[in-house]
């Protein structure tokens, strides 16, 4: 069962004069209802535009096409009255910096109590009172709620910014790169505990970052994102082990690790990201790929399954599984 | 040209240039397009104070004079003080604002409440005081006006200095072994800049109302013809009761016009510093 | 110490007053002890690491060393000079020889100036003649072709190419030691790598000593020859690369390895995840500053007394009650 299909969503913004730039350009994918997805990819990929665009909280000179359904309804199709409703009631999201997604004159229980009065119609005191059980569950001490912001440490915003996000048990979360700020201790925390919760509430979680070591203690599935494309999509182990997009088999391995730390050079991708404003007629990474030939030229490559629940978006990979027989 | 780029967005902006441009072209060749000398006075009884005709298309005062004359040699002065004085008070209050800012500490407590002493002397008394301390000359005003109107920019700047001292690529030039000297003119002044440009602008409107006001007062030089003074003696004629509207009718209108060209200009700026300063930061 | 030691730095504190201003005659000042008396040295050809958390102190070390701040104390000595105590000219003229990379790419350079202006300025600054030349020859090192870079203005380049740009910019005099405080923090992945791999081989190719301060521990171990871990404004452990990966001896260390998101599904191995928040360094705990979340705490002995370091093995340090003998 899913609980989120996007089909075909095309973002793009119009700038000066006739031209555009393709943030997102027509991409595919869903996900499972409670399940842990991550969207990974480098800046001025997409990965932001896209879960904006699910929100609808892109600026006004940015235009979608496509379908996003969420459980069935299609959020581009709603009127902004009926999406008001989705936002928070329905989807959610998770900032990445809480300094600047919390409010700093209003206490913290204030800010998480909000839309529990907004979406669920509950009075003030309820709210509050929920929200300070909210506040206990991710694990900030109930009395920290009559608190402001700048009284918090940077953990304990992030939490009560995931209070937040939780305070109307939306069906659709979104985690907007939420540990990238955060020392590395206190992701840890942070990560155990989207896992603890996850696991409790069966929350549907889409989590971004440009972070694949991160990704891949929390998720179940990841989508590789590259220019405005999706390049590839695979559950998590299968996309370390057998990684089959040429960007991703570099991604990976330019990560440095402590295991790997004796071992060498990191590999690095020469040229850089291609220009958004060009129009999209061939493989975006071609310019940067040691596998192009001029077959890759010839369009845009699709994403296809090229293995097992495993998708890529590669000339050179599609076949793959009748070479080497397995499924 | 930077200028074009300014006001290409700016229909306002656009407005206040041309408008100003034209202001200002006409206190520069004004001896040469004035109909007549404004201090020749009238030969006949219907010369006095008649309204515009086609020999004098903004009519005459008491004593026959001239008035458009008046006005153009009166633009002169009052778009002279107004940009010598805000320049004083340009380059006076940017010194003691980077100065301030740069330095902190004990400096800067100082400066500021030198600030402060000069915030806290009314306009108007500090303006008499010089005038009657040193006479009523041009110079004079230029100086009572420059010295009220540095605080402003002293102030924008210190706190200007204070929030592009802390950037990083000043701390850069100081682990390059930068002089102090060197940080605030190559990289402070630089940066504090298009904000004081943009101020200044008021500040010169400001200083043009100044003048006129302080002339209007009588403290402005007798010797000149400003649009302040020609509004002085037509006050001091009646000419409002009297009907003479076209007596101190023109010169408000051109200072009020003046002062409108520049607040066009100065929002134009804004607007022009301002989303640059935002494109700045982009994806990578 | 080491014969070639290039940077010792002996009882380093960087004690920043809380109450200024006119108020500073009327209170008794308390202090931020950010730096809190460490000592370390790197020798000529080294990468030395300081590695640790948000207020660990070591972007503070980093600028003391290179006297960048008004409250340092201590010692330290460059090539045996001790820089503290150097006057203004003599230490302007031992800025040529050692340089700072910062984090922020988007804020290190003025965008008023073009990259021919930055990298130049190092020359003017102290009183060289302009050298197209060698402002070239900079660039080249940076992996910047000069041809396309020079005219260009801080906003039209990426993160990556910005710290280049400022790479560039250290270079051109020619340094021999270059501290580099969190350079890669604020890059993408690919971009990253790139960057990492021109450090090394700058320092191949000019022989540069670095002081690599960062919070990400892939990085470290990717770079440097020895690291040093900092916890609230002391260095809690030091070693090379290889004694601390393979056996890490203070339970901090070990906790922060253990929690380092590893790409992959892992190898199953327990991660220590400490509770709570690093405290405010205003209100340092007595004792060992980590004893509060300590998961090896042995008793008040950590409450009582701050643990000086001791050599377990050779050129492996630390500063654990665990270790007394």
């Amino acid at each position: 069962m899913n609980i989120l299909e996007v089909e075909g969503l095309r973002v793009s913004y119009s700038l000066d004069g006739d031209r555009h730039l393709q943030a997102v350009g027509g991409i595919d994918f869903r996900l499972g209802k409670g399940e842990i997805m991550g969207i990974a990819g480098e800046s001025g990929c997409g990965k932001t535009t896209t879960v904006n665009a699910i929100m609808r909280i892109l600026p006004p000179s940015a235009r979608s096409e496509g379908r996003i359904m969420l459980e069935g309804k299609d959020l581009l199709s709603l009127a902004e009255k009926e999406m008001r409703k989705v936002r928070w009631g329905e989807v959610s999201i998770i900032f990445q910096d809480a300094q600047e997604a919390l409010n700093p004159i209003q206490t913290v229980e204030r800010q998480i109590a909000e839309p529990l009065v907004v979406h669920r119609g509950l009075d003030k005191r309820e709210a509050v009172k929920r929200a300070r059980e909210l506040l206990e569950l991710v694990g900030v001490k109930a009395e920290r709620g009559s608190d402001y912001p700048h009284q918090l440490s940077g953990g304990m915003k992030q939490r009560g910014v995931i209070a937040m996000a939780l305070a109307c048990r939306a069906k659709l979360v979104i985690a907007d790169e939420p540990t990238t700020a955060l020392d590395v201790m206190v992701q840890a925390q942070i990560l155990n505990l989207l896992r603890d919760l996850q696991s409790e509430y069966s929350l549907s979680l889409i989590y971004i970052s440009h972070n694949l070591s991160v990704l891949s203690e929390l998720c179940e599935r990841i989508t590789i994102m590259y220019a405005g494309d999706i390049v590839e999509i695979a559950p998590t182990e299968e996309l370390f082990e057998r990684p089959q997009h040429p960007y991703t088999i570099k991604l990976l391995e330019a990560i440095p690790t402590i295991a790997g730390s004796s071992a060498g050079r990191l590999a690095t991708i020469p040229g850089s990201t291609p220009r958004l404003v060009d129009p999209e007629f061939e493989c975006r990474f071609y310019d940067r790929c040691s596998e192009g030939t001029p077959e890759c030229l010839e369009g845009v490559p699709p994403l296809v399954e090229v293995r097992s629940d495993h998708y890529a978006a590669c000339f050179k990979r599609e076949g793959i599984e009748e070479k080497d027989g397995s499924k | 040209m930077v200028l074009i780029e300014v006001f290409k967005g700016s229909v306002f902006g656009k407005l206040g240039l041309i408008t100003l441009a034209f202001f200002v072209l006409v206190a520069l060749i004004g001896p040469y397009i004035a109909p007549y000398d404004p201090w020749k006075t009238g030969s006949s009884a219907d010369e006095i104070l008649s309204s515009p005709t086609f020999s004098h298309p903004l009519g005459t005062d008491e004593l026959g004079r001239d008035i458009l004359s008046q006005i153009i040699y009166g633009a002169r002065i009052s778009l002279l003080v107004g940009f010598a004085s805000a320049s004083i008070a340009m380059v006076v209050g940017t010194t003691i604002g980077v100065l301030a800012g740069y330095f902190g500490g004990k400096l800067d407590a100082l400066l500021m409440r030198v600030v402060d002493v000069f915030l806290s002397m009314p306009f108007l008394i500090l303006a008499i005081v010089v005038v009657a301390l040193l006479g009523r000359s041009l110079t004079n005003i230029m100086l009572a006006i420059g010295l009220t109107q540095w605080t402003r920019t002293a102030r924008i700047t210190r706190s200007q200095t204070l929030t592009v001292k802390e950037r990083v690529f000043v701390l850069r030039g100081r682990a390059l072994g930068a002089t102090h000297f060197y940080l605030m003119t190559r990289h402070i002044l630089p940066n504090v800049l298009p904000l004081v440009f943009a101020n200044t602008t008021l500040v010169i409107s400001l200083s043009i109302l100044s003048e006129a006001f302080l002339s209007f007062l009588g403290l402005g030089d007798p010797t000149k013809f400003s649009w302040g003074i020609t509004i002085r003696y037509a006050f001091q004629t009646g000419a409002a009761s009297m009907g003479a509207w076209w007596y101190f009718l023109p010169a408000g209108l051109c200072i009020m016009v003046v002062v409108l060209s520049f607040t066009f200009i100065s929002n134009a700026l804004d607007e022009y510093f301002n989303p640059k300063l935002r494109s700045k930061k982009r994806m990578i | 110490m080491a014969q070639s030691s290039l940077i010792e730095v002996e009882d380093l504190r960087v004690y920043f007053p809380t109450i200024t201003g006119l108020a500073a005659y009327f209170r008794e000042q308390k202090y931020v002890r950010a730096v809190d008396e460490i000592s370390f040295s790197i020798s000529r050809g080294e990468i030395f690491s300081l590695v640790g958390e948000s207020g660990c102190g070591k972007t503070s070390t980093g600028l003391a060393t290179l006297k960048l701040l008004d409250e340092v104390e201590g010692s330290v000595r460059f090539d045996g000079v001790e820089i503290l105590e150097l006057n203004g000219a003599r230490m302007r003229k031992m800025r040529e020889r050692i340089q700072m990379i910062f984090q922020d790419p988007y804020e290190s350079l003025n965008p008023r100036m073009n990259v021919e202006q930055i990298v130049s300025e190092p020359l003017k600054i102290h009183g060289r003649d302009f050298d197209l030349g060698r402002i070239r020859t900079a660039l080249k090192e940076a992996n910047l072709a000069p041809d396309r870079f020079l005219e260009k203005y801080p906003y039209e380049l990426s993160g990556g190419e910005r710290q280049r740009v400022a790479i560039a910019a250290a270079l051109i005099l020619e340094p021999e030691f270059l501290v580099l405080d969190e350079p890669v923090s604020n890059l993408d992945v690919s971009i990253k790598a790139e960057v990492l791999n021109l450090f090394l081989d700058l320092k191949e190719e000019l022989g540069l000593t670095y002081l690599f301060i960062t919070h990400d521990l892939a990085d470290t171990f990717y770079l440097s020859d020895d690291i040093a871990v900092m916890y609230l404004g002391k260095i809690v452990e030091s070693g090379g690369k290889d004694m601390i990966k393979e056996n890490p001896l203070h339970p901090y260390t070990k906790a922060l390895l253990s929690v380092v998101p590893t790409p992959g599904t892992g190898d199953g191995e327990e991660k220590i995840i400490l509770e709570g928040d690093v405290p405010d360094p205003i209100d340092l705990p007595s004792g060992c500053r980590f004893n509060p979340r300590c998961p090896q705490k042995i008793g008040p002995i950590c409450e009582e007394k701050s643990p000086e370091p001791k050599e377990i093995e050779k050129g492996h340090l630390v500063a654990c009650h665990l270790y007394d003998d």
